[in-house]
């Protein structure tokens, strides 16, 4: 215990090694850097595949380790974006305004400029009004505080109520579940004031920068997205490996034990929801440019049950899973829904992976929940060496998040 | 004599069913007691209102010098009010380390930050070793406690209650399981810890009662049917015809 966090996670030293060559070769071989191999819209898939990573990480962070299956975190990712988007969205036609009526003969007024900006964003909603949570669009630091302050208060306001009223188990998912799709259908609506389904667009374009070519602007946010993944991951390898992972898995094996040793548990879960709710946030700010849109339609419930069917499949537990799991499943989901993957005829049926994908990624969980609750990233024991305790197939404690024999080690 | 946790006039029912029933217990600074008595006579239940895992129907639970009322506070407030509790089946941290289980369960600071920022004194790993000496799992430090046996089991989580330095320990059937070898180290820590602090032993065994030689509380029904030395209990004509004439 005396040793440092490195020391004692050699795999933290691992993953930021084998993180900074992907990102140093991936520069490399970018337009940005003169070459072909990868193209700048792969560069930018590559890039909002290290968000996707990170947000598994909170994932992992809450329901690995914490056992809260929350299926709510994509949500707080959309509003990252969200809040992110409003500062480019506003700044980007604020640009575009000002040099159109430059041309004027009378030069317009403040208000005259913010009139136009507020009628080329929301004409498309019937509107020329700002709406009051876009009082501090201009402002990028404010912006910025927000995608992490914004999912943050949401988490902590949620997790207040739910956790204090001792809502467990597959019960909170199913409220975590409810504020996602309330938030969503909420967006949806045009007087929402973040335009509807049309959401916020153009995000792609950062304001001012117009002259920079988008192969720039794509390393730029790739290496950024790296650097974050890099942070996210070390930040929460530093929380679990302490006297904190203790208590936390602690509560996800047996909640009621830890209680009786005097540890306030739903102190605990909320920190735990609060702070994985946040670097969702920041995922979804760097996540959202690389797309260049977001609307509603990203905060459906159905995006949060993806963010666990990855880490499933990457193994929960341990953070490189997590990473694993969000980046193969969804590069192969772009690869199937893409319309690269070759269909397969089978005579008196054709099989057309756009429509099956979602057939096979539902297979494949049910597959890696039932026959190997490791999931990927469980192929790195047989190189290591760990080992699953014998148990007689008891889990590591009553509650039921608690680990599985097959994914404890001995 | 001022006593350190007063049980007064306490009934809960469930469903209709009263567990306890107008039950009163009282135990000093430094006492072992045990309790005993037939199956669904209200022990665990006893253990649950004092710990702050059932609220009672009516009744009284005053704590410490200041007589503190325990109803209304948390679990966890209460167990950081000193009052420590092993369960039945032994529950440890299966998936960590004898070490992480007992540097949790050491008397520390409990809330979130504090712990986030938390790193073992020297003083802290000394005493952790001191107890893994006293419940003789020493060698056993670096081992994940899911491996352990049923005994050991038991020790690590005694180990864990000293650790918390309760200043009561409710202690539910611990030799449960044990061989005779076992039940003896378990009598002998018992013994050693109730010299410090108060002890309540909940336990079906009569020879492992007996040789923990101290006073005894039968419960019958949800209320106290008879108190004193095994002796003097087990010649009661009440407790013979409800429980050890069975």
């Amino acid at each position: 215990m005396s040793q440092s966090v490195l020391a004692r996670n050699p795999s933290v030293l691992v993953f930021l090694a084998i993180l900074g060559l992907f990102t140093l070769g991936v520069t490399l071989m970018s337009e940005w850097a003169g070459s072909e191999v990868v193209s700048t819209s792969f560069v930018k898939t590559l890039g909002k595949t290290l968000c996707l990573a990170l947000v598994a990480v909170a994932m992992d962070l809450v329901w690995g380790y914490a056992g809260i299956l929350s299926l709510g975190h994509f949500a707080f990712f959309g509003l990252g974006g969200y809040m992110i988007g409003m500062w480019l969205m506003y700044e980007r036609t604020h640009g575009i305004v000002v040099s159109s009526l430059a041309e004027a003969p009378i030069p317009p007024t403040e208000a005259e400029i913010v009139g136009a900006i507020g009628n080329q964003i929301f004409g498309v909603v019937g509107s020329r009004e700002f709406p009051a949570i876009w009082a501090f669009a201009d402002s990028l630091a404010l912006q910025l505080l927000f995608v992490v302050l914004v999912p943050g208060l949401l988490a902590l306001a949620f997790g207040w109520l739910a956790f204090r009223s001792r809502v467990t188990g597959v019960y909170l998912s199913i409220l975590t579940q409810a504020m996602t799709l309330a938030l969503a259908l909420y967006l949806f609506q045009n007087d929402s004031g973040l335009r509807g389904n049309n959401g916020l667009s153009g995000l792609q374009n950062l304001p001012g920068l117009d002259h920079v070519p988008q192969s720039s602007v794509s390393i730029w946010f790739f290496w950024a997205s790296a650097g974050a993944l890099a942070l996210g991951y070390a930040l929460s390898a530093w929380i679990v490996s302490g006297k904190f992972g203790s208590v936390i898995r602690g509560i996800r094996d047996n909640e009621s034990r830890v209680r009786f040793l005097g540890y306030p548990v739903e102190a605990y879960k909320l920190f735990v929801f609060t702070v994985t709710a946040m670097i969702a946030g920041i995922a979804g700010a760097l996540y959202y440019p690389q797309a260049g849109i977001i609307n509603p339609a990203e905060i459906a419930p159905i995006a949060s049950i993806y963010l666990a069917v990855w880490v499933a499949i990457g193994g929960r537990g341990r953070l490189y899973g997590a990473v694993i799991g969000a980046a193969f499943v969804s590069l192969v989901s772009s690869w199937f829904t893409g319309g690269q993957a070759p269909d397969v005829n089978l005579g008196f049926y054709t099989i057309k992976w756009v429509d099956w994908w979602l057939v096979l990624l539902g297979l494949s969980f049910v597959a890696v929940t039932l026959l190997a609750p490791k999931g990927i990233g469980g192929l790195v024991d047989l190189w290591t060496g760990r080992q699953a305790p014998d148990r007689h197939g008891a889990d590591l404690g009553p509650d039921a998040g608690s680990l599985r024999e097959a994914e404890a080690e001995r | 004599m001022s006593s350190l946790l007063e049980v007064s006039g306490v009934s809960v029912s469930f469903d209709g069913f009263k567990a306890i029933n107008n039950l009163s217990f009282a135990i000093g600074d430094a006492e072992l007691r045990a309790i005993i008595g037939p199956n669904g006579a209200g022990k665990t239940t006893f253990m649950d209102i004092v710990t702050g895992r059932t609220r009672p129907d009516e009744g009284r639970v005053l704590w410490g010098e200041a007589n503190v009322s325990l109803l209304g506070l948390s679990e966890a407030r209460i167990a950081r009010e000193g009052i420590g509790r092993k369960f039945q089946k032994p529950t440890v941290f299966e998936d960590q380390t004898v070490l992480e289980n007992l540097l949790m369960a050491l008397r520390n600071a409990r809330g979130p930050f504090q712990v986030l920022f938390y790193r073992p004194t020297p003083g802290d790993l000394d005493r952790v070793h001191e107890l893994a000496g006293e419940i003789g799992l020493m060698d056993a430090l670096g081992r994940k406690s899911g491996e352990l046996s049923h005994g050991q089991k038991q020790w690590l989580e005694i180990g864990m209650l000293l650790a918390q330095e309760p200043r009561l320990l409710l202690v539910d059937e611990p030799a449960a399981g044990m061989t005779p070898a076992e039940r003896e180290h378990t009598t002998t820590l018992l013994v050693a810890a109730a010299k410090s602090r108060a002890v309540v032993v909940i336990e079906h065994d009569m020879e492992f009662v007996r040789r923990l030689g101290c006073k005894v509380t039968v419960l019958h029904e949800g209320a106290v049917l008879a108190e004193g030395s095994l002796d003097h209990v087990t010649a009661n004509r009440k407790v013979i015809d409800v429980y050890l004439g069975r």
